[in-house]
Formats: C-alpha cells, structure tokens, sequence
C-alpha cells in the first residue's frame, strides 16, 4: 500500500496516458470506423471492397502487432518525430496503432446500426432527391447512432484496456508503470496490481456511465 | 359530357406539371417477370390510378418511375428526358418526383416540421426560413399544422400519411407517386387521406396512384390502368372500366372487389 502512496506521482502518470491514448484513439477510431462502415454499405463496389479488406485484415491482426508494425513503419516515411501536444513520439505511434485496429471493430458497429434502420428510411431520403452521402448522414446514420452505442461501450471498454499493449513499444503508460513498480518493490506485488487494476476499473466505470447517459439522451429525443 | 376530360380542362393552375412515359418497360425478379411491355403514358396535369390483384407489379411499376426500382429493359422518360442509371444527376430527378409510400416512411428522428424542411434545404438550398414557413402552409394545407413540432410516432397513421404527401410537396414535384397511401391505415382514416389527394388531383398534379380505392379512382381519376400478372390489361376513363370492363381478368377482379 505505501509503494502506491508513495509512487503515486509515477502512477498518474500511466494513467493520464493512458486516458490520453483512449481519448485520441477512441475519437479517431470512430470517425474511421464511421467513414468505413459508410464505404461498407457504398453503392460502389470499390469502396466496399476497400471497407471489407480494412476490416478483414485489421480486425484479424493482433494488436501487439499492428503497434509494433505502427512504431516500425512511420519512421520510413519521414514521420520521425510527430509528438503531440508534449507526448512522445511512441505515443503517437501507439495511438495511430490503436486507432486502426480499434475502427476495424466501430465499423462493424456502425454497420449493424446501419442495417437496423428500415429501408423505407432510406427510400423516403433518396426520394426527396437526397445523394447517398446525404441520405446517410441526414437520416440514416443519426437513427444507427442510437442502436449503436450498447456495443460501442464494449468497443471503448476493450480500447480502454487495449493502450495496456502500447507498453510493448516503450510507451509509459499506466501498465507500463505497474511492470516496472512490481519489479523495484518485489515484496508489494499485489498491492501494486490491485491498485493499477482498480485504475483500470475506474475509468470503464465512468466511461461507460457516459455512454449511458447519451445512450438515454438520445432515446429521448424521439 | 365525360367528367375525366372536364378535369383535364380545368387543370391550368400549376406551372410543373410533368408527363411521364414509359416505353417497353420489362423487370424480372429472378425468374419472375414482373413486369411485361409495359407501355404507359401520363400527359401533365393527368391522374392515372392503377389498380389489379396483389402481385401484379402496380407497386413496381409506381417504384421505377423514380428509379427505386431498376429496370432490366425498356426506357422511362419524365418531361422527354430518360432516367439517369445513377449518382447526381438521378437525385436531382427524384427531387422533382414525390413519392408517397404505403408505411408513410417519415423520418422517424425528425419533427413533422423538419420532416418536411429536410428535403427543399439540403437538396434545393431553399433558406432555412424560408423552408419552414412553406412547410407550416403545406401542413396546414393538408390539415396537421397543428402537429408540426411533434415526433412521427406520436402522430396517427393517417396524420403521418398526410404529412408524407407535405413533405414530397415540398419539394415542388412534377409529378406525384402515391404507392398504395391508404393500404396501411384504420378505415375512419382513409378519408382524411384521400381528401387531400382529391384536393392535389383537382389542383392539376400529375399523379401516378396504385391503390384499392375505387371511390377515389371514380372522383379524382382520368385513367384507370388495370394490372394483372406483370402486364398492362386494360386501360380506359374509371367510368367505362367500372361499368363496362373488357378483359375476362378485369371482369373478375372486379367481380370480388365490388361485391361487398
């Protein structure tokens, strides 16, 4: 207990990457996955091929892996240095990882949302002269939004988990931070995952009661 | 004096109104061919009811006319110009083709109001406005002015229905397709529907309607178009067709509709 107390600054540390990481890559993987999801249900052919083989290759890979691949391939083409906002370069390359592999499974997401709106929904936009692209913005993908948000959350929850692997690539995050503690204070082992699992657990917590509160808002409004 | 030809005369008010023709229109559904040579035309102004037994592709030949439906064979011309296959150019002929559908298909996130704004400000970049206050005269216009800043499914059946046939007016249509508007409502509804459509007949819109209601096709109609089994089988002024039908299969159907 006194090894968490007294590391307590090292471990806010982790955890305000860590919650840096989910933020980032939760909002990228969501507009990607979204733009997918849209390729996905596409009248051209092209695009949804592209849809399904981003989804097939992304969402099979396993995710030490693609952060690894990800920290490996972006120095190649020029992108040495892409800090963001004071985080470090491995931290980009972490949350890039994440995000591609996480909009394999928004897309998903997105897509049964997409296939639960009655197609009368669809026929009535195209009807008063709407584009596809209008058609799936006005009408369909608001009305997805709502069916998507339960398995959304799971989404989320498993990428709040997930920026544990950034760890492999060097990123101090809040895993990171519990490897290197239990191997100083051998004697706290349990104190030391305990308290980094409840962390763990407190930001799935209210991450989801988040999600449940817009989840109700957006039950309201119809 | 014959009250279809009448009808045509006095429909001069409008200045949109668009002439429809179809040319030997064929579509298969897999192996079934639900719709034969179809040769159809509707001059502006006309309103054209086409009725037959379920099956008979009258709700097919209502979804090609603005392309919710392919067509394997054949052409469709509205004002002379064929349907575009895809893309831009057939939005914009949708946009000048209302439809109303048999399930009212109201944007079920939408008010009423918006409903009907939706279409003239993101397709035809009326002001925004400018939209609504169109949008409150067509919804007093067909009689839910009232219901303007409620949800869809708060509304009745035929309340939705009438705010459908708004928000396709909206959008300044040539031509009118209603699909079976009244299929999917409680019979004291039906009325309040088919008023507003007599009142659209009456103000000179070319309307293209599948339905059951032989009422509304003996008032409002200019044409009857009787469909059996993918083919036109006969078409002639409601008067002539009710009371003396040609084909043996019009003969029939009428025979089990008319009865009761």
């Amino acid at each position: 207990m006194d090894t968490l107390v007294e590391n307590r600054a090292e471990i806010w540390e982790g955890f305000r990457l860590t919650l840096w990481m989910l933020l980032v890559s939760g909002i990228l993987a969501t507009v990607l996955g979204t733009v997918l999801a849209s390729f996905r249900v596409s009248p051209v052919g092209s695009l949804r091929a592209i849809g399904t083989s981003y989804v097939n290759v992304f969402r099979n890979t396993p995710l030490v892996i693609i952060l690894v691949l990800s920290a490996a391939f972006w120095p190649t083409v020029g992108l040495n240095s892409i800090g963001v906002l004071g985080y470090s370069t491995f931290v980009t390359f972490a949350v890039l990882g994440l995000s591609v592999y996480t909009a394999a499974f928004v897309c998903e997401a997105v897509r049964s949302g997409i296939n639960s709106v009655a197609t009368g929904q669809a026929e009535a936009a195209r009807s008063v002269g709407m584009t596809f692209t209008q058609s799936l913005r006005l009408v369909i993908l608001p009305q997805a939004l709502r069916a998507v948000i339960p398995p959304l959350t799971s989404i989320y929850i498993a990428l709040a988990k997930n920026t544990s692997v950034a760890a492999i690539v060097g990123v101090p995050e809040a895993a990171y931070v519990m490897r290197r503690l239990s191997n100083k204070f051998t004697s706290d082992v349990y104190a030391i995952f305990l308290g980094i699992a409840l962390g763990y657990v407190i930001i799935v917590l209210v991450l989801s009661g988040l999600l449940q509160l817009a989840e109700r808002r957006l039950a309201v409004a119809r | 004096m014959d009250k279809a030809a009448t009808d045509v005369a006095t429909k001069q008010d409008g200045a949109r109104h668009g002439a429809v023709q179809l040319d030997d229109v064929n579509k298969w559904f897999g192996e079934l061919h639900v719709l034969q040579d179809i040769n159809l035309t509707v001059g502006p102004g006309e309103v054209v009811v086409v009725i037959g037994p379920s099956g008979s592709g009258k709700s097919t030949l209502c979804r090609a006319i603005n392309r919710l439906e392919t067509i394997d064979r054949g052409t469709i011309t509205l004002d002379g110009t064929p349907l575009p296959a895809e893309g831009k150019a057939l939005a914009k002929l949708r946009a000048d083709v209302g439809m109303v559908f048999q399930s009212f298909n109201l944007f079920a996130h939408k008010t009423v109001l918006d409903n009907v704004t939706l279409g003239p400000t993101k397709v035809r970049g009326t002001d925004a406005s400018q939209a609504r206050e169109r949008a409150r005269e067509l919804l007093d216009r067909v009689g839910v002015g009232d219901q303007a800043d409620k949800y869809p499914a708060q509304l009745s059946g035929g309340q939705q229905q009438r705010v459908a046939i708004a928000r396709a007016l909206a959008m300044e249509p040539k031509v009118m397709l209603f699909d079976e508007p009244t299929s999917a409502l409680d019979p004291e509804m039906i009325k309040e529907v088919l008023d507003v459509m007599v009142d659209l007949a009456a103000g000179g819109m070319t309307m293209i309607v599948v339905t059951h209601e032989m009422g509304f096709a003996r008032t409002a109609a200019n044409r009857v178009v009787f469909m059996s089994d993918g083919q036109v089988v006969e078409e002639n002024t409601p008067d002539q067709f009710f009371t003396n039908p040609q084909s043996d299969r019009a003969k029939d159907f009428l025979g089990k509709i008319l009865r009761h």
